[in-house]
């Protein structure tokens, strides 16, 4: 990933698309991301107000040349409804972290539960030697956090991919 | 239109959804899962199923079926080998844009994803060579899965279609509501209704843009050195009669892809030949040197284009296509028009500035060769031209041929004067070796009356040559013209001018004898060396058509003769290694 953002070409790209909710349109979309020859770097997917369609969140690294063309190849997809690429000067994007990290005493706990306030974190679980918690924001949000709890030790991390739209006309 | 409901189990429906679509043609080979439609099939001998060799002949006859009728082809195959053995003729109809709905059957539910026998996931096999591909488990949602298949296949983009459907559905019974696909796409709550309703691109397109076309218009009146490409579009669109109208009233020459074979006149003068790695002179120059490229159905191609940086690199590019994904892909252009090629240009037609000659232009393309020209043998051998030139003198001229694949294949393209679309079957995209005589069962199969001519080299033959047995079974004349240069001709080709002569596994010395595998099969084989005999025979086979008996012509032509011109792969257009 760092080496990606690294090419001055390629800029990350949030694409959202709503398919009919059936089976196999995952594999259906996952598919032509990679034989196209792209890296998915996210992907958040569930229903939207009608069950019957889901709606995909998507991160990749692109150029401006190809991300179109990726969207026109998708929207070929015949359960697909619409593909839209965000604008990230409008785009919320958010995404959900889960991270046990060691917490060997007290001196540590009250660290991590103060950095975890600043993030606006909410402590889940919590044991003699570990805690939990969720914290939910942008990529970069959570990655800053995510670092300030490395030299505790983390035992687990989950990330649920970023879920993003458009902000609303003033 | 009767609408009474009827109790039926899913092999009927699925016949009856087949006869609504007007299906009367199918080609296929039967299996365990797929033995419940076959049971039902016995009972309408009003649909006609060709039996092939191999399920691969079937399919690629399916495919030949399709373009060489305009209707939609349909293969059935059962499950496991059955359906892969469909794979290398289903790419080959998706490279193509053919619209083929392939049918095949799987275990029953219950034994799905336990690795049963003869078990296979289809439908994630052919999801990257499908427009859609649908998995059928419940018999209610058969019938309209049917029908929505056949109105995407030929919608839009034609293209293959694939219903795996599992053999429990195909043996539960329910009701069965007889509709017409005109009904059924105007069902307001169907899925096809949504697609229409957001001009999705698989069956539709956005309304078309009248400026686009107008700018065109300008840009044609404008245009001091217009070329026009005739790509595969014209052919499936149909808009052939628009295409050489604009072509003529703007006096602009045409280049032709190898999937626009056919589409403009074949004998016109404004012809310019094919474009490409194996085009003409006159066609590679007029692109080199035109102000204005107009392509029409044509998707730029790497074998089009070859360095898409040097491509037309004077010109302003229009691009009409159907698929808005192919607008800039490969080449990028100035203005684009999205929509059915016969409906832009009627359009653009009613809206041209004036009608104008390009007579110096003309003068300068056409000072290029457009075709191969060959000196003449001094060895007494048999030459790729005379062969050719035999076949398109002796047989008829609406005579309808497939190809297989390699330098037999330029040739026929390059010295046919291929006339109207369908007239040609060959595979473009995917270059499929033995696609030819399964293509040219399809093509047989749909148009009984005309004479098919298959022409084919030793390597693509050996293939699948076991369809002749097909051919001789259904008692279909068709003449089978075989390039026998005991080798991979192109592969070879490219060996000697790329690869140092290491001819690396491409000299095919050995056997069968053609013709007596030709006798095996119970048709017409001869061996030919020299012209005179081969004017003979294929005089002989025009002659015997009547008794239904296919020709293998086993013509013996020096393994060092090349397809002429060419251009390297990934160089410039002009720049020729052999003239």
């Amino acid at each position: 990933m760092q080496a990606k953002e690294s090419n001055q070409n390629l800029k990350r790209y949030t694409i959202v698309t709503a398919m009919d909710n059936e089976a196999g349109v995952l594999s259906q979309l996952a598919h032509l991301f990679s034989r196209k020859g792209y890296n998915i770097e996210t992907i958040a997917a569930g229903w939207t107000v009608d069950q019957n369609v889901t709606r995909f969140t998507i991160e990749i690294y692109s150029d401006e040349a190809r991300v179109e063309l990726l969207c026109s190849q998708l929207r070929k997809l015949v359960p697909i409804h619409y593909v839209e690429i965000l604008d990230p000067s409008k785009a919320i994007r958010r995404e959900l972290m889960l991270v046990r990290v060691h917490a060997a005493d007290r001196a540590e706990r009250n660290e991590i539960i103060q950095i975890s306030n600043i993030f606006r974190g909410s402590v889940i679980d919590i044991t003699s030697d570990s805690i939990t918690i969720s914290v939910t924001g942008d990529d970069q949000k959570t990655s800053a956090f995510e670092a300030l709890l490395k030299e505790f030790g983390i035992i687990e991390l989950a990330r649920t991919g970023i879920v993003a739209m458009e902000r609303g006309e003033l | 239109m009767n609408n009474t409901a009827r109790k039926l189990n899913g092999s009927e429906i699925l016949i009856q959804c087949l006869l609504e679509q007007g299906v009367d043609t199918i080609f296929g080979y039967p299996g365990g899962a797929i033995l419940n439609v076959y049971d039902a099939l016995y009972a309408h001998p009003e649909i006609r199923h060709i039996l092939t060799s191999h399920e691969q002949g079937a399919s690629h006859a399916a495919d030949g079926y399709a373009r060489s009728t305009g209707k939609v082809g349909v293969c059935f195959a059962t499950s496991g080998p059955g359906a892969t053995n469909l794979t290398t003729g289903i790419a080959t109809a998706y490279m193509d844009s053919s619209p083929v709905v392939f049918i095949t059957c799987n275990v029953n539910s219950d034994l799905i994803g336990r690795d049963s026998f003869q078990e296979v996931d289809i439908n994630g096999v052919s999801l990257p060579i499908t427009k859609c591909g649908y998995i059928v488990s419940d018999v209610n949602k058969l019938a309209d899965t049917v029908r929505e298949a056949f109105t995407i296949a030929r919608s839009g983009r034609p293209g293959p279609v694939l219903i795996d459907i599992q053999k429990n559905a195909t043996a539960s019974e329910c009701e069965y509501f007889p509709t017409t696909p005109e009904e059924f796409a105007a069902n307001p709550d169907g899925r096809i209704a949504r697609l229409k309703a957001t001009h999705h691109p698989s069956i539709s397109y956005p309304e078309i843009d009248l400026r686009a076309i107008d700018r065109l218009a300008d840009m044609l009146d404008r245009a001091q050195k217009p070329l026009l490409i005739c790509g595969g579009g014209v052919v499936r669109s149909g808009a052939s009669e628009e295409f050489r109208e604009l072509a003529h009233r703007l006096d602009i020459p045409v280049a032709i892809t190898v999937m626009g074979g056919g589409a403009f006149g074949g004998y016109d003068d404004l012809k310019t030949g094919m474009i490409g790695m194996h085009g003409s002179q006159a066609s590679n120059m007029a692109c080199d040197s035109c102000d204005l490229l107009v392509a029409v159905g044509c998707r730029f191609s790497d074998r089009v284009t070859l360095n898409p940086a040097g491509f037309a690199k004077k010109a302003k590019i229009a691009h009409i296509d159907i698929d808005p994904s192919e607008i800039d892909k490969n080449i990028k252009s100035d203005l684009h028009i999205i929509g059915d090629a016969k409906e832009i240009l009627r359009i653009l037609l009613a809206r041209l500035k004036k009608d104008r000659k390009n007579d110096e232009w003309k003068k300068y393309v056409f000072s290029f060769k457009r075709e191969t020209e060959y000196d003449d043998p001094e060895d007494g051998n048999l030459t790729p031209k005379q062969i050719l030139s035999a076949a398109a003198e002796i047989l008829p001229q609406d005579t309808m041929v497939t190809t297989d694949v390699g330098q037999h294949q330029m040739w026929a393209i390059q010295h046919f004067r291929f006339d109207y679309p369908g007239q040609l079957t060959t595979s473009g995209g995917f270059g499929t070796m033995g696609f030819g005589l399964g293509a040219a069962i399809g093509v047989q199969a749909g148009n009984p009356e005309k004479t098919v001519l298959h022409v084919t080299g030793d390597g693509s033959f050996r293939m699948n040559c076991n369809e002749l047995a097909t051919e001789a079974y259904y008692k279909m004349p068709i003449i089978t013209l075989l390039f026998n240069n005991s080798t991979l001709g192109m592969v070879r080709q490219w060996q000697h001018l790329i690869y140092h002569e290491h001819y690396s596994q491409t000299t095919l010395d050995r056997g069968p004898d053609f013709v007596k595998l030709a006798e095996a099969y119970g048709i017409h084989g001869r061996r030919v060396t020299d012209e005179g005999t081969l004017r003979e025979t294929l005089t002989e086979a025009v002659n015997s058509r009547f008794d239904g008996k296919g020709w293998v012509i086993d013509c013996k032509i020096d393994m060092d003769e090349m397809v002429r011109p060419m251009v390297g792969g990934n160089s410039f257009i002009t720049n020729f290694m052999l003239y």
